[in-house]
């Protein structure tokens, strides 16, 4: 029987494709109204934080090292006020076989394929998870595909993209390069179907769950060292897995730091929009992930994405391109460290937090990436520049993206900016309402809510009052 | 000509601007949604030829051949003096000056 592969039809078999292709069948941990058992989905399709790190540490995952950057953190106390400025570490997790942290979710995802008996593996991504998947496929020997969308419709490609693209075939996989458009997820679940491969979505159980062995390391390291815990944990969100695993692995090993999430601001513009496709001049890290994701997490590639950043996050900042790209020159030219933008996202961030907190204190971030041709501050302030965006010295609270990018003309001027939580918080209960229907949560849905934001039964009661006396106006 | 086994790059539209999902924005469906792939050469071929390729996972795709041996020309860019700048600025406040 020949099947429709239209855009409607594919995507109508949507379900089925995914519960053949994660081996997951999620209906085990709904409530039927908004709630869903995510503590159970975690403990009976995850693993063992010990089983976790032995599969890594099998593959050379994991295990990377802590370094403290005392000249960024004298730089920062020269911008801070008289006894201010913590301690700044970076967790170098580009040290990785295939140079950044997403090789610990490819790990376990990996494994999990073999062990189930799929032949191969699927990764719908643009970033650094392509480059983990095809390297754990080749130490696995499964076959690998790893979906892009790479160019605008001139056929013209982001610089850091079309390196991922050259590092995954060099790992063994095969690229499928797409032009800009959410469809992407149409050639995948085509894929799905034509293979019959495993699923290897960021956002399963295995693959959050892999990043716990990250922040349980960062705990264990610190107390080694430093003979205590970090004060400050800050992460880069995109899709939220970061964070969320990180924070579950510090939580395992007792740790409780002050989670900071940060994004770059992309603000204003449109993540499917053929014409600002190169108008960003960072691809992964940023607000046109990390909002959405955070404020609505089931918007991803499986039915209840393992990744809530919401659970998680103490605070969310956001901080602009060009201070990303100062702070990744900074770490090359006053550390002697040279490594991938986007994964800096969250020390640019780290430097200007590091000025709030006393100099006793201590905050890491928990990523690096690697570094190389088309992925590198160099070519994607080029690319920029080609693109006719403006590259400039100023005040970064300037910056408009897709119209400048503003480096800080002094580093004391390097500034987060607060995103508001509660709002978020209140989008992701509107939110989860309009999409199960449901005008009346249960007081399992309120408690449940209540985690997912990290608020309390009252915050989310109050909410669901407004969200209804809004619905009757 | 192109030689049956040679190892190639093809394009092809796989929705066409009335095809794409309802949700994209304008300027987004305006255009096609377009594939490239590589892959082993099925059959002697010319540039520009419908052609058939087997992909390194043993996949079957067809399009229009685009480039044989295709390689990479992504680099460091063109040079951006501003780093520069930043590199003499921060190294002056850390280590510069009359401290």
């Amino acid at each position: 029987m020949e099947r429709a592969n239209d855009y409607a039809s594919v995507m109508g078999r949507k379900a089925e494709i995914m519960l053949k292709s994660v081996g997951i069948d999620y209906s085990k941990f709904e409530s039927g109204s908004i709630a869903f058992d995510y503590e159970k989905m975690m403990r009976e399709t995850g693993y063992t934080l010990e089983e976790m790190q032995n599969i890594q540490y099998s593959v050379n995952v994991g295990n990377t090292p802590i370094l403290e950057l005392k000249n960024i953190t004298a730089l920062a106390r020269a911008c801070a006020p008289a006894g201010k400025g913590a301690r700044i570490f970076i967790k170098d997790e580009a040290a990785n076989p295939s140079g950044s942290f997403k090789a610990r979710r490819a790990a376990n995802a990996v494994y999990h394929a073999k062990k189930l008996g799929y032949k191969g593996v699927i990764a719908a991504t643009s970033g650094n998870y392509g480059a983990a998947v095809a390297s754990q496929a080749a130490i696995a020997g499964l076959k690998c595909i790893v979906v892009q969308e790479c160019y605008d419709s001139k056929g013209v490609g982001q610089p850091e993209i079309i390196e991922k693209a050259r590092k995954c075939e060099a790992l063994g996989a095969e690229v499928v390069q797409l032009s800009v458009g959410p469809e992407l997820f149409y050639k995948f679940l085509l894929l799905l179907e034509e293979t019959g491969y495993f699923n290897a979505s960021l956002y399963t159980p295995f693959g959050i769950a892999g990043v716990e062995t990250l922040g349980y390391e960062i705990s264990m390291q610190f107390r080694e060292k430093y003979g205590k815990d970090p004060d400050v944990v800050v992460c880069t969100n995109a899709g939220g897995g970061n964070l969320t695993g990180t924070a579950r692995g510090l939580a395992k090993a007792g740790s409780h730091p002050t989670i900071i999430g940060a994004s770059v601001s992309l603000a204003g513009l449109h993540m499917a929009s053929d014409e600002a496709f190169n108008k960003k001049s960072f691809t992964t890290g940023h607000t046109g992930f990390g909002v959405p994701f955070s404020s609505w997490p089931d918007r991803s590639d499986v039915p209840r994405s393992a990744a809530r950043p919401l659970r998680y996050m103490d605070r969310y900042v956001t901080i602009a391109q060009g201070s990303v790209f100062y702070m990744t020159e900074t770490l090359a030219s006053l550390e002697g460290l040279e490594k991938g933008p986007a994964g800096n996202t969250a020390l640019a961030a780290a430097f200007a937090l590091a000025q709030e907190l006393d100099q006793d204190k201590t905050i890491i971030v928990q990523e690096t990436e690697y570094t190389g041709a088309g992925k590198h501050v160099q070519p994607q302030l080029s690319f920029a520049r080609d693109n006719g965006i403006e590259i400039l010295f100023g005040d970064p609270k300037d910056e408009i993206p897709g119209k400048n990018i503003i480096l800080p003309s002094h580093p004391s001027l390097l500034k987060t900016t607060e995103v508001d939580l509660d709002k978020m918080r209140k989008s992701l209960i509107r939110t989860a309402m309009k999409t199960y229907q449901v005008e009346e949560p249960t007081e399992e849905d309120i408690r449940f809510l209540a985690e997912e934001t990290k608020s309390t039964e009252e915050f989310v009661r109050a909410q669901i009052k407004a969200n209804k006396a809004e619905v009757q106006k | 000509m192109i030689k049956k086994g040679e190892w190639v790059r093809i394009h092809k539209i796989i929705l066409t601007p009335e095809e794409r999902a309802p949700q994209v924005p304008d300027d987004t469906r305006a255009v096609p949604l377009e594939l490239w792939v590589k892959g082993f050469l099925q059959a002697d071929a010319e540039i520009g030829d419908q052609v058939e390729i087997e992909t390194v996972t043993g996949r079957m795709e067809t399009g229009k051949l685009i480039e044989v041996n295709p390689y990479y020309t992504h680099d460091f860019g063109k040079f951006i003096p501003e780093l520069l700048q930043i590199d003499k600025q921060t190294r002056e406040i850390l280590f510069g000056g009359g401290k």
